[in-house]
């Protein structure tokens, strides 16, 4: 009958493990071996000079409106290496370094800005999603995996991303309560640039954490530095650890700031002061990496270089590679918009595949799809 | 031979189905102990259990995308939504990932799940529950639709669903579950979706209707038969997307008039799509324009007027006189 209190969980931490400056707090830091730190420098630098190069393929017309995620390389690449091959990859559209490090090739992601589905097509024997455009609604796909997976008694685990803005989303909320309430083994990263397109976090939510929410949905719940790749790694690694083992999900907060407009086609002096984003710049997560590794002998400024010239070398490579496919099918084949709709095509979408070709003057002998071994594969 | 109605059709459908593949799972809202609010999913949970059917909490978009989910890790959800007026919570993950997971992917992913929901008027339900939305769904590229309208191809239909390498949506006629019993047979049968059946032949006028409007349409044809002397070819789509083109233009070839009865709004209702087919491969075998007996275009009234409201055996008959009287 009285009014008493509920005692609710309520700690929320934050970590911060290695610092703007290059220091680190050795009572935190992970013990990674050499060879793996600088294994995940260099997926890092990769992702930050694929996502530089794309601007300028975009500034010059040859892919499309495409998001930038230069600054965001600790979140995606400091989470991504603590799974195995057999747990899953559901991203968002900020994960560039972790879509290469999960083996996608680098001609897929041009693939897909080039505005081709097939950019979106998962490399054999991953489990991975592709990007995902609609905010949140991936998050409740990594819970429906991670239910799956309980269901089928595996042990594996998903890890999934969404924005600030997307926090927002009813499918957030959906998928966390989801998880929790079935002990879904999935890590929800949320990677908050404290900006919405235009929208600033303080419009988006009065809590002063996304991370506190976790407290409600019943799960861990930590804010960590997302500039910080080994705090990411290790707040991931602990999540990871513990979904394995069965003990449901876990929300991470990575706190970072959107380095760069929204898209392409965004223009952020409307909206925001660019001095903040000034003082954000020193903050970024490759400096303090870099300093990190070569105060610890791990990396030397020859081996950098050398880093460098092996990815724009690739990177070349890469642009060649995806420009030359466009020319070919099944690229330059409008006609497979049709082909991957449902297993067995339809008559009467067969119809309007014919007519098409008629439309573009497409003859049976040059029509990709019938040339092929009337078993086509549209997969399984 | 067992004597069933559609209610318990379906939930033997789903006890087969379960037996057969233990990829199959049920979830839904109240779909364990309480077996469903219409009592589809009885006996399941019982004995499959709380890992195959799951309890979800009160969420469409959350059933239907943790499905999803579920479906590309390589299990065969059959994710029930309570009511068909609740699914538009549920439609942007209907429409912008299980639609899509197989085009997107080329092929690499995709969705085998069935979405199970009662649809449509009749029953005197309260507001939100009545409406028959399955034009927004045939609509939506990479979705099948079916709907049956009575014990044995409500069973039939939902096997092979199931067993559909794609999402389907299968929607119930709630008004039917307890309407009338029919012979189903012990072995387990399936029926092509993408095809309708044509239940009954005649040569005098086309009615081609799917669902709980299958009755009025035989109702009518009954009524016409004795009153008027003559047979109407009666239509069963069962299958909305992709619907079956070629019966309904063999049919219309042979009588030249159509009549086309459904329970949701007329405007870019499947009728308007069955209309827009016949004039694309029959338009010059037609002896008359062609009648749509559907509901209005408002939303379903709140009980005390969806008789009203509803298309029913009168209403057919009434067009089906008009169609023939034209000349």
């Amino acid at each position: 009958m009285p009014r008493t209190p509920i005692e609710v969980p309520h700690k929320i931490e934050y970590l911060s493990i290695l610092n703007e400056k290059g220091e680190v707090d050795t009572k935190l830091e992970p013990k990674i071996e050499p060879k793996q730190l600088k294994e995940m420098y260099r997926w890092m630098l990769l992702a930050r000079r694929v996502d530089e190069r794309l601007l300028k393929l975009q500034r010059q017309g040859r892919i499309g409106t495409f998001p930038q995620a230069t600054g965001h390389e600790a979140i995606s690449l400091g989470s991504i290496v603590n799974l195995k091959p057999s747990d899953w990859h559901v991203p968002a559209y900020r994960e560039l370094a972790g879509f290469l490090y999960r083996g996608w090739p680098l001609e897929s992601i041009l693939i897909y800005w080039m505005g081709y589905e097939e950019g979106a097509q998962p490399p054999e024997g991953t489990n991975d999603l592709p990007i995902a455009v609609p905010v949140s609604s991936q998050l409740l796909h990594a819970a429906g995996l991670g239910m799956a997976n309980n269901l089928q008694g595996d042990k594996n685990v998903v890890v999934t991303y969404f924005g600030d803005g997307g926090s927002s989303e009813g499918d957030c909320h959906e998928a966390m309560n989801f998880a929790a309430v079935f002990d879904a083994p999935v890590v929800f990263v949320c990677l908050n640039n404290q900006f919405a397109i235009s929208v600033p976090i303080a419009k988006q939510m009065k809590n002063k954490t996304i991370a506190q929410r976790a407290i409600a949905y019943g799960m861990d719940g930590i804010r960590v530095d997302g500039n910080d790749v080994l705090a990411m790694y290790v707040a991931t690694k602990e999540a990871v650890e513990k979904a394995r083992r069965g003990e449901g999900p876990t929300l991470i907060e990575a706190l970072t700031y959107r380095y760069t407009p929204h898209t392409t086609a965004d223009d952020p002096s409307r909206y925001r002061n660019e001095d903040v984003s000034k003082e954000w710049a020193a903050k970024e997560p490759l400096i303090r990496f870099e300093k990190y590794l070569k105060a610890k002998k791990v990396m030397t400024d020859a081996e950098k270089q050398t880093m460098e010239e092996e990815i724009e070398a690739r990177i070349n490579e890469a642009i060649t590679n995806a420009e030359e496919a466009t020319k070919h099918p099944p690229l330059s084949d409008p006609l497979v918009m049709f082909d991957y709709l449902y297993k067995d095509m339809p008559d009467y979408l067969s119809l309007q595949r014919d007519e098409l070709a008629k439309a573009l003057g497409i003859s049976e002998a040059d029509d990709s799809k019938k040339n092929e071994a009337s078993t086509a594969k549209r997969g399984g | 031979m067992a004597e069933m109605n559609m209610a318990k059709a379906i939930n033997l459908a789903m006890h087969e189905a379960m037996e057969r593949d233990k990829r199959v799972l049920v979830m839904g809202e109240d779909v364990g102990p309480d077996e469903g609010v219409f009592r589809i999913t009885e006996g399941l949970h019982a004995k499959f259990g709380d890992k195959r059917v799951i309890d979800t909490p009160l969420a469409e978009a959350g059933i239907v995308g943790t499905a999803i989910g579920m479906a590309i890790y390589g299990l065969r959800p059959i994710a029930e939504i309570q009511f068909s007026g609740f699914e538009y919570y549920a439609y942007h993950q209907i429409e912008m990932h299980a639609g899509r997971f197989r085009n997107r992917t080329r092929g690499r992913l995709s969705c085998p799940m069935v979405i199970r929901c009662p649809s449509g008027g009749g029953i005197r339900a309260i507001e939100h529950h009545s409406e028959s939305r399955e034009a927004i769904y045939a609509h939506s590229p990479g979705l099948k639709v079916v709907m049956p309208s009575g014990p044995r191809n409500a069973r039939a239909l939902l096997h092979a669903a199931i067993q559909d390498p794609d999402p389907v949506i299968y929607y119930e006629p709630k008004a039917l579950y307890r309407l009338f019993k029919e012979d189903v047979p012990e072995t387990v049968e399936t029926l092509p979706i993408g095809r309708a059946q044509v239940v009954q032949e005649g040569k005098d006028v086309t009615i081609v209707a799917y669902g709980a409007m299958v009755r009025p349409a035989i109702d009518a044809a009954e009524i016409l038969e004795e009153e008027d002397g003559i047979r109407p070819e009666i239509i069963d789509l069962l299958t909305i997307a992709p619907m079956d083109t070629e019966t309904i233009v063999n049919s219309v070839k042979k009588t030249g008039r159509v009549i086309i009865v459904h329970e949701g709004p007329r405007t870019c209702g499947i009728g308007s799509e069955v209309v827009a087919r016949i004039n694309e491969f029959a338009l010059m075998y037609l002896e008359a324009p062609i009648r749509r007996v559907t509901g209005y275009d408002v939303p379903i009234p709140y009980f005390a007027r969806e008789k009203a409201y509803l298309p029913d055996a009168d209403k057919v008959v009434s067009a089906v006189r008009e169609v023939l009287s034209f000349n």
